[in-house]
């Protein structure tokens, strides 16, 4: 039978030579994704059996059987909820308190340069200090209980964003600064129409580089001193060589890091229809 | 010639000077322009690179503070930019945040004198006025060179102004698209019924477009010479092989080359 190119998506392709190229085709899409599950299914299985055989100590390696039947158990008898509860309220009450301070004071600082002059030095050294070195600081001032954590988390998140917004709004480019000029824009139509649309970019990368921040904040913050939450869990199962539980944590945080990053991503992605050239 | 027309532009002995930081000292870039544009006219300025063309039009559009001299539009000295001009510039100052249509809106936006319907309306039909029908919801990367520079003088177009600046605006073209834009604008210009002020350093596209040639000399720059183009006033692209189009390219080439060759020799001395 002869097939027009126009019928492809209608008539399944019944004839011999189209079959195998379709095939082709598809697994040219897919093969990235296709190789990447194999691999993790690979190590999974390599993982389990180690210990299955006796190859390897499950006491310091867990495996993927036994963290799955401890999540489940967790989320079952419900045991796991109050802590995260806990760290996902310090998340918000951290992360939000950073973008409310850093996105309007890195836009302030990159637009007026006397403001930048005299907050850049404290900015600067302390965006180039671990925050994490502020811990014993901030437990004294804090304590250990919810506030410690929203500082910390606050204090790691807020510099990246805090800087890369800044630096959006500084390095607009100076034609768009005269375009708007010649069309008579007053200082603030120039800030609404020209800084903010150009330093959009740096800002959602800034919220990016702060997410990390954030999770890093969560579970060292809870660690050092805490009563509840994911990385407190974690320390008190990793003292009692509850591997299996440590491994749970790990995995909810990145899983919580993953899908965090994607969401931001696609929020980056709806300003990616004038940005050709910036595909994350 | 014409009957005379009513006097649209005019630059009384313009002088400018940069702060060097590097030398430490004002550095002259006009020294004295006068030139006056009349209605409905084109007048292109050539001059040998780096003379202050350029300079000469952000000082008409008043984006840059003279130091001598007054330039006058309508009868009104010119201090800052205002609605009665708008600068055409070159393809990269379209705002890539925003599609064609609001690309065009821009200026009646700042200006907050029409309604958001009546925006929109004139937004749509000088996107039809320069042929991008069809492209307005388009952000400037999906479009060719050419097409940008379109958006860019419906921008300008946009806000009604009496006197049309445009620095250098097809520079960045390539050879065969620069020809045909050269045509549209002046189909462009006719239908709007705007005076245009044109800066080049291509000599054929002065003479292909203006109804005048002003010559600067090399910087500080003055007028050297202002070469009336007496070619017929309904031009198309059949008139760059006329031998009239060839004497007033040899003049104009000498002009600024012989200003080269001194503005050489002074900065060896």
């Amino acid at each position: 039978m002869t097939v027009t190119p126009a019928d492809d998506d209608l008539i399944p392709a019944s004839d011999d030579a189209g079959a195998p190229a379709a095939v082709a085709s598809r697994w040219k899409r897919n093969e990235n994704f296709v190789l990447g599950t194999l691999a993790v299914i690979a190590f999974l299985l390599f993982w389990e059996c180690s210990v299955l055989f006796g190859w390897i100590n499950p006491l310091f390696t867990s495996s993927p059987s036994r963290i799955w039947a401890a999540g489940y158990e967790m989320f079952r008898d419900g045991s796991i909820y109050p802590d995260l509860a806990v760290s996902a309220e310090e998340f918000v009450l951290g992360y939000g308190l950073a973008v409310i301070v850093g996105v309007p004071l890195g836009i302030l600082m990159g637009w007026y340069s006397r403001l930048n002059a005299v907050l850049d030095p404290f900015v600067n050294a302390l965006y180039a200090t671990p925050r994490i070195a502020l811990m014993p600081l901030i437990i004294i001032w804090f304590g250990i209980d919810l506030s410690a954590k929203i500082a910390i988390i606050f204090l790691s998140t807020v510099f990246p964003i805090l800087v890369n917004t800044m630096t959006g709004v500084r390095t607009m480019e100076r034609d768009f600064v005269k375009v708007a000029r010649s069309f008579g824009a007053s200082d603030g139509q120039l800030f609404k129409t020209v800084a903010l649309p150009s330093s959009v970019p740096n800002l959602l990368t800034g919220l990016r580089l702060g997410l990390g921040h954030a999770l890093i904040g969560i579970v060292v913050g809870e660690m050092y001193g805490a009563s509840a939450g994911i990385g407190f869990m974690m320390q008190t199962a990793g003292a009692t060589f509850q591997t299996d539980k440590v491994m749970v944590g790990i995995l909810i945080i990145a899983a919580a890091g993953m899908s965090l990053t994607q969401v931001l991503k696609m929020i980056e992605a709806r300003f990616d229809v004038w940005r050709p050239d910036h595909h994350v | 010639m014409n009957a005379p027309r009513p006097v649209k532009l005019e630059a009384k002995a313009v002088r400018l000077a940069f702060y060097n930081e590097r030398m430490k000292r004002q550095l002259p870039v006009l020294g004295g322009i006068d030139l006056s544009v009349h209605e409905g006219e084109l007048v292109a300025i050539v001059g040998p690179s780096g003379c202050g063309k350029s300079t000469f039009l952000a000082a008409v559009d008043g984006l840059v503070k003279l130091t001598g001299g007054e330039i006058v539009v309508d009868g009104k000295a010119v201090t800052a930019p205002g609605p009665d001009r708008a600068m055409v510039f070159q393809q990269d100052s379209l705002f890539p945040w925003r599609t064609v249509s609001r690309n065009v809106m821009y200026g009646l936006e700042l200006q907050n004198r029409l309604s958001k319907a009546q925006i929109r309306e004139r937004a749509a039909a000088l996107v039809d006025l320069v042929g991008l029908s069809g492209f307005a919801e388009h952000y400037p990367h999906e479009l060719s060179g050419g097409m940008r520079q379109r958006v860019n003088i419906a921008r300008a177009l946009a806000t009604d102004p009496e006197l049309l600046l445009l620095d250098e605006p097809f520079a960045a073209l390539d050879a065969q698209t620069r020809e045909f834009m050269q045509v549209e604008l002046l189909k462009i210009l006719s239908r709007a019924g705007k005076t245009a002020l044109f800066v080049t350093h291509q000599i054929d596209e002065a003479i292909f477009l203006a109804n005048r040639v002003a010559v600067f000399s090399a910087r500080p720059a003055r007028i050297k010479e202002v070469i009336a183009i007496d070619l017929p006033a309904q031009r198309s692209l059949e008139v760059k092989f006329q031998p009239r189009f060839r004497e007033l390219q040899d003049h104009i080439w000498r002009l600024i080359y012989e200003e080269s060759a001194s503005g050489g020799m002074a900065m060896a001395g």
